[in-house]
């Protein structure tokens, strides 16, 4: 809408040739201007200049929606009012059904934790028939670190939908509707996301995976500054895809110690400060997400996956619907299982921190026993 | 006053100073047919300036003559005014304490915290409880939601508002008569329906919208709150020119001010944060720089304080700074569990 052509808006002919006669095309050049400016640059009286703003704004601004009227569309329009289950009960619960469509959905966490894996069964539930409680679509899985296996997707499948996946030819169509793409470099990645813009509009994609998005930016920058910004683009056109096709967007973030004199507090927190100080010192290791505060604000639920005494935890830290709660989970050969569904409520610092305490330990690669 | 300062075209300006009308009153005497014929433009245009000039000279010599000053108001009347106009409640007790008695008509809060902070949160509340009915000690008004980042979710609308209507039947409970009327007006959904929602995809369409509110409330008069989630965000993205970003953000700050006074209502700005080198160390503070921070009446900061959420008044011209804690519960906006005593206590 903010590009659209003030000749075509219906004004005044008068009026709309002086627009055109001054290089103002469209409704972002004229809005980027005050009325003063506009009265210089266009040469006519204040009356008119903001008769003609006012007609343009009411043209380009968003139609209104009643909130009520916004809960009706989505609960009449799509499977399951919007939302991916993740089939980890206490999750979808949590979650009001699971991953919501057309917003942006992080998971956090230590390398090894199992944010592919996650990744990896909502690539598998998206894709599954509709009457096996999955969307039926394709997926588009972003796979920036290389670490996509088709070998474990098919193993989880088997496992936790065996009714499926030993049906003859079932697999190759599952699989088949996976599309991994492999970017190299950030303006490789750029370059794709343009192409899906298309592509999601044409075939039934249900599914946007990125793993990881830190990836992208560490191996180009070495400082955190230029970070931010590079990423600021994308943040709104992520976001955007994932609002006008609505569909779930999945994606994963890194995590980098941080040093003492990075924690932040505001200036009013300064006696507070020099007693975190000193708190800080006795852990040894700090962990936060790999991209920073900008990043953090255009998600809209964050996951963290942790390790904290010897059991892995998926904690929500980020979510307008859900209070804060953790679930300790374990990864077996079907998928990441949560080991119960009531979660662990948690309060203050915790909500946010990334604990990483000897999971490797705690690897289960044969952990039939556990599934309860 | 001088033609300089004459809302009127640049090239009729030229043409005036062109034909030695440099002053107001060296052409305020004259027919618009004689000046047409000066300035060699048609009457119609002459008329329209002479329209202007004697409009704007009006006002210059009102403010020159008389003593009392076309327009303004006494501080007397704003008292009284002002307490003529109950405050929106945050449903958290501690808050509403050092907010004055919840978020003021009129005026402009800006809040601001980390991700993940409860501002969202707040946001929502707020538009539901500007809609509590005059009889329980509310506003009885309706809510604009302006929604840049995508993060406004209906089911948690929902639940606050079901929350919302509980709490009320209970206080009800007390005057049994007008509780019965009032259940049939507060079902969960007229509550939703009273929530305008806006969805903004770019900073061009926020600054549309901005200018189309005007005549949006003036055709829903009993809009009470405005509020912008985030205001932030379009203009954190895709900006090179920081000139103009500060010139529009202050733009977009006036019309939003104009309308708060123009329509008694509250604005409610949701910023967020960024991080500052200030003296060799990084500090949190709300982004959108300098210049932006005095363009908000009040404003509130909202921050982890050890295991508690706390907001902080880090602005105002009538209230003194203070912190309160507050939390977020399944209900919405509530007082922190650890003063729980003073709730059961009510």
């Amino acid at each position: 809408m903010a590009n659209k052509q003030i000749s075509q808006m219906g004004l005044p002919k008068s009026i709309a040739n002086v627009f055109a006669a001054r290089n103002v095309f469209t409704a972002k050049d004229a809005l980027s201007l005050t009325e003063f400016e506009l009265m210089e640059l266009l040469d006519v009286g204040l009356a008119q200049v903001t008769s003609a703003v006012a007609h343009i704004s009411e043209i380009v601004c968003p139609p209104c929606q009643t909130a009520l009227s916004l809960m009706e569309l989505r609960v009449q329009n799509e499977h399951l009012a919007g939302h991916l289950p993740t089939h980890m009960k206490g999750l979808d619960e949590a979650l009001c059904g699971g991953i919501p469509f057309g917003v942006l959905t992080e998971l956090v966490g230590p390398a090894g934790i199992g944010k592919t894996q996650f990744c990896l069964k909502l690539s598998l539930l998206a894709s599954l028939p509709a009457s096996y409680g999955g969307l039926d679509g394709h997926v588009i899985y972003i796979d920036v670190e290389s670490k996509f296996s088709s070998r474990r997707l098919i193993e989880i499948g088997v496992k936790s939908f065996p009714e499926i996946f030993h049906r003859k030819g079932m697999a190759q169509e599952m699989a088949g509707r996976i599309h991994v793409l492999r970017p190299a470099s950030l303006s490789e990645f750029t370059e794709s996301l343009q192409q899906i813009k298309i592509s999601l509009l044409q075939n039934q994609v249900k599914l946007l995976v990125i793993d990881s998005m830190a990836a992208l930016v560490t191996g180009e920058f070495e400082h955190g500054a230029p970070r931010q910004n590079t990423l600021g683009w994308h943040v709104s056109f992520i976001k955007s895809l994932a609002e006008f096709s609505r569909i779930p967007v999945v994606v994963t973030n890194q995590v980098r110690s941080q040093s003492r004199d990075e924690i932040c507090h505001y200036y009013f927190q300064v006696q507070s400060w020099n007693e975190t100080i000193e708190d800080r010192t006795r852990h040894d290791s700090h962990l936060v997400a790999a991209l920073g505060i900008n990043w953090a604000h255009a998600v809209t639920i964050r996951l963290v996956l942790e390790a904290k005494s010897d059991q892995r935890f998926i904690k929500v830290a980020k979510s307008p619907i859900s209070p804060p709660l953790a679930f300790p989970f374990n990864i077996t050969s079907s998928g990441i299982l949560l080991l119960s569904d009531d979660g662990i409520e948690l309060t203050g610092p915790d909500i946010n921190a990334i604990h990483c305490q000897g999971h490797n330990d705690i690897i289960n690669f044969g952990g039939e026993s556990l599934q309860c | 006053m001088e033609v300089g300062r004459l809302p009127i075209s640049a090239s009729q300006r030229g043409k005036l100073i062109a034909a030695g009308y440099t002053t107001l009153s060296s052409f305020s005497s004259l027919s618009p047919s004689h000046l047409a014929r000066d300035l060699k433009i048609s009457d119609n245009e002459a008329a329209e300036i002479m329209r202007v000039a004697s409009h704007s000279h009006r006002l210059d010599g009102s403010a020159a003559g008389c003593g009392t000053v076309n327009g303004a108001q006494t501080a007397w009347d704003m008292l009284h005014e002002e307490e003529m106009f109950p405050r929106i409640t945050t449903s958290c007790m501690d808050l509403d304490n050092i907010l004055g008695g919840g978020i003021n008509c009129k005026e402009v809060t800006e809040i601001g915290g980390v991700p993940g902070i409860g501002k969202t949160q707040l946001g929502i509340q707020l538009a539901i409880n500007v809609q509590i009915p005059v009889d329980y000690g509310g506003l009885g008004g309706k809510a604009i939601y302006i929604d840049t980042e995508g993060s406004f979710m209906v089911e948690r609308a929902l639940q606050i508002a079901e929350a919302c209507i509980e709490d009320m039947s209970e206080c009800g409970g007390l005057l049994r008569k007008d509780f019965q009327a009032c259940q049939l007006k507060m079902h969960p959904n007229n509550i939703l329906e009273n929530i305008f929602y806006f969805r903004v995809c770019s900073y061009t369409e926020q600054i549309a919208l901005i200018n189309y509110l005007d005549k949006f409330i003036s055709e829903h008069k009993d809009v009470k709150i405005v509020i912008v989630d985030s205001v932030t965000f379009h203009f954190r993205q895709d900006f090179d020119d920081m000139a103009l970003r500060t010139r529009l953000l202050s733009g977009m700050a006036l019309k939003l001010m104009k309308l708060a006074k123009d329509f008694s209502l509250a604005v409610v700005l949701l910023n967020q944060v960024t991080n500052k080198y200030i003296d060799g160390s990084f500090q949190l503070t709300l982004a959108l720089g300098d210049s932006w921070s005095h363009s908000c009446t009040n404003r509130v900061i909202l921050y982890w304080n050890g295991n508690e959420r706390y907001a902080y008044i880090d602005k105002s011209p009538s209230l003194r700074s203070a912190s309160a804690p507050y939390s977020v519960t399944s209900k919405g906006i509530r007082n922190s569990a650890s003063n729980c005593k003073r709730i059961k206590m009510m």
